[in-house]
């Protein structure tokens, strides 16, 4: 196979404008500073590693995208950074502050929704804020914005079943971030949509991220999606899970669906597609014995 | 309609179908119930007499064997007597449904033949009073102890062993011992009932409490929740609908425990009744009033049944709902796509004091403060 090498732009070139914007990013307060953690499983060193020493600085408003194949630890680094887990060493730090265990300071969306299926749709937002201890008209008054941000106010009242998946994770947002986070992180939460409603999720994601003050730590395997979404992006490789390269999007902001074919885009795409399927992997050869008879219809 | 419309392999029925087969399978064994009851020439293993001929020892209205009434009606006839006269009736204990259709209003209107004993509905109100305070003696420390074993490994290890060893040993086993502890009228038979659902109960709920999706706990947990707002917010409401299945059958157990318990003791409630009409041989009494328990029983378990689908209305599955929502989605949609193109991000339009009109982006509780 043979085809006319592309012209692509390197994928490090940044317009000023956009050099500009990772030097004022860069200028902001870290919310979250990672620093050499690492985490095995199993038993003293004997175990098998989920990710080596990793370290990384999330600054504030930042979209921070982390992409990989499975097995290279990336969702386990967000469960520790959401406290579901420990590490094996090394630590993160909110605002300065050790994370030790769940807390309301770090909102997290599931790839399974996790919506309560006993409460309706405001109760579940309104969950949050109960547990730290608003009383039920507060609690009550600002579930309604945050449903209404999402587009679902007209759905307070329905219960988690009734709603698609799409919906189900506007929910999950609008609840996360009803606790006003210091990060959101989301573990691959379009992963089980359609093509169509991930789509529209990508874009929902995006205008909530302009609206609200917050920073977002967003795992997927999805390469157009860490490319339309991210500022930087984190590439992880496996065995043993690392980081590979961590890659300031040099595609400009705003973003729109047209920016998929633009040739940063497609520089950055297969900059990432290098980093994931490593050569080794993809030209692996299956010992196939021939079972057809068909001739060369199929090449 | 051919046979795989009926019997096509996990093949859905219509409504109309189902409720023929709902109807059928109470109607077959009542008419297996009316052909032996009313063919004569099915079973009816014996004779009553209607005329006793030449036999001296035949009386009217006796019953006998069928080979004993055709023994002593040809010895009669050799004998040169009248041959006696009878015909096929099934054995008392057969009773006929319509009997025991009536038997189901006439037990509960006939006086009872001695005056220490107690009418049906007495009888029943007693059966019933016992069952409900043996159940609810169990679920007062069973559903807690249950709901802990559940939750917390602690309880776990340090009940459901000894628990998993008590529940084999059989409730009427106790029943000496609590008469000789509890005396003879009804705390040892709401005692035997604490014993047959007890164990049970707590091995049965603390399984259904453990099965509660560890996603939503910690769900929970990242939404702020901890200790026991954990426990009473989370996990006793993700099971409380499977909490009261589990208690619906508990209860039908309970039931089943009735009968034994009732013999310890002085016999009472229903099962002194069915006792003391079969003693009175008025079996078709006997059969209505085991009947009666399996429609108490339906009906109690029915009723709950129903009150479960008011009380915990997330489990009712709405089919409508998936059909409708792709029609409310598509008008936002297009407004999506315009806001999309149309907003600016932070970083381009620092100032943010005009946020683009849009249902999306309503009142945001929190403006954006930073800006680097």
């Amino acid at each position: 196979m043979t085809f006319a090498p592309l012209k692509l732009p390197d994928y490090h070139e940044q317009s000023p404008e956009v050099a500009a914007r990772f030097r004022r990013i860069r200028e902001r307060p870290v919310v979250m500073k990672v620093r050499d953690l690492h985490k095995t499983f199993g038993t003293n060193g004997s175990g098998h590693i989920a990710f080596e020493k990793m370290s990384l600085d999330v600054h504030r408003r930042e979209f921070i995208c982390i992409i990989g194949p499975s097995g290279c630890g990336k969702s386990t680094f967000i469960r520790i950074a959401a406290g579901l887990e420990e590490s094996s060493g090394g630590e993160i730090l909110i605002d300065g502050k050790p994370v030790c265990g769940p807390g309301p300071d770090r909102g997290m969306v599931f790839q399974g929704y996790t919506l309560f299926p006993w409460r309706t749709v405001k109760q579940n937002v309104m969950f949050g804020l109960k547990m730290r201890g608003q009383d039920h008209a507060t609690a009550d008054a600002e579930a309604r914005q945050w449903l209404d941000m999402v587009g679902l106010a007209k759905f307070e009242g329905a219960y988690p079943h009734e709603l698609s998946g799409g919906m189900k994770q506007r929910v999950a947002i609008a609840r996360a971030l009803a606790n006003e986070p210091r990060i959101l992180l989301m573990d691959e939460p379009f992963g089980a949509l359609d093509a169509l409603t991930r789509c529209k999720m990508q874009s929902y994601l995006m205008q909530i991220w302009k609206k609200v003050d917050v920073t977002v730590l967003f795992i997927t395997h999805d390469l157009e999606e860490a490319c339309y979404l991210a500022d930087r992006i984190v590439v992880m490789g496996t065995n043993p899970g690392r980081v590979l390269e961590v890659i300031e999007n040099p595609m400009p902001r705003p973003r729109t669906m047209d920016q998929l074919i633009s040739p940063e885009f497609l520089a950055l795409k297969h900059r990432l597609d290098e980093l994931i399927h490593s050569p080794s992997e993809t030209e692996e050869k299956l010992h196939l014995i021939k079972l057809t008879q068909a001739g060369d219809e199929v090449e | 309609m051919g046979l795989r419309d009926w019997l096509g392999l996990r093949h859905e029925l219509p409504q109309r179908r189902r409720l023929v087969l709902v109807i059928l399978s109470f109607v077959l064994p009542l008419a297996v119930w009316s052909i032996i009851s009313y063919v004569p020439w099915i079973w009816h293993p014996l004779i009553r007499v209607t005329d006793p001929g030449g036999v001296d020892y035949f009386m009217n209205g006796m019953e006998i064997d069928r080979a004993a009434f055709a023994r002593e009606s040809a010895n009669a006839v050799k004998a040169g007597l009248k041959a006696p006269q009878g015909y096929r009736v099934n054995p008392v204990y057969i009773q006929p449904p319509h009997a025991v259709a009536r038997a189901f209003y006439t037990a509960f209107t006939s006086p009872p033949l001695l005056p220490t004993e107690p009418w049906l509905y007495q009888s029943l109100g007693h059966s019933i009073r016992t069952i409900f305070w043996g159940f609810v003696a169990s679920s007062i420390l069973g559903l807690p102890l249950g709901i802990l074993c559940g939750t917390y490994r602690f309880f776990a290890k340090l009940q459901e062993p000894f628990i998993e060893f008590f529940r084999y040993l059989p409730a009427p086993a106790f029943g000496a011992l609590c008469v000789a502890i509890l005396g003879i009228d009804d705390p040892p038979k709401i005692a035997i009932i604490f014993i047959g659902t007890f164990f049970q109960q707590v091995l049965v709920i603390g399984n259904t409490v453990r099965k509660v999706d560890p996603a939503l706990i910690e769900a929970a947990q990242t939404l702020g929740a901890k200790g026991w707002r954990l426990l009473f917010n989370v996990v006793i409401p993700a099971t409380i609908a499977d909490i009261y299945t589990d208690m619906r059958i508990l209860l039908g157990w309970a039931w089943t425990y009735l009968i034994v318990a009732e013999v310890v003791g002085t016999m009472s409630g229903i099962t002194y009744f069915i006792y003391q009409q079969a003693r009175y041989r008025h079996y078709d009494n006997v059969y209505a009033a085991i009947g009666m328990i399996g429609i108490i029983g339906l009906t109690t378990d029915m009723t709950l049944a129903w009150l479960g689908t008011v009380l915990f209305p997330w489990k009712r599955r709405t089919r409508k709902a998936k059909q409708t929502e792709p029609k409310t989605l598509s008008p936002e949609h297009q407004t999506v796509s315009s806001v999309l193109t149309g907003a600016a991000h932070p970083e381009s339009a620092p100032a943010n004091s005009n946020p683009p009109a849009s249902n999306l982006a309503g009142e945001s509780p929190r403006p954006i403060t930073a800006k680097a």
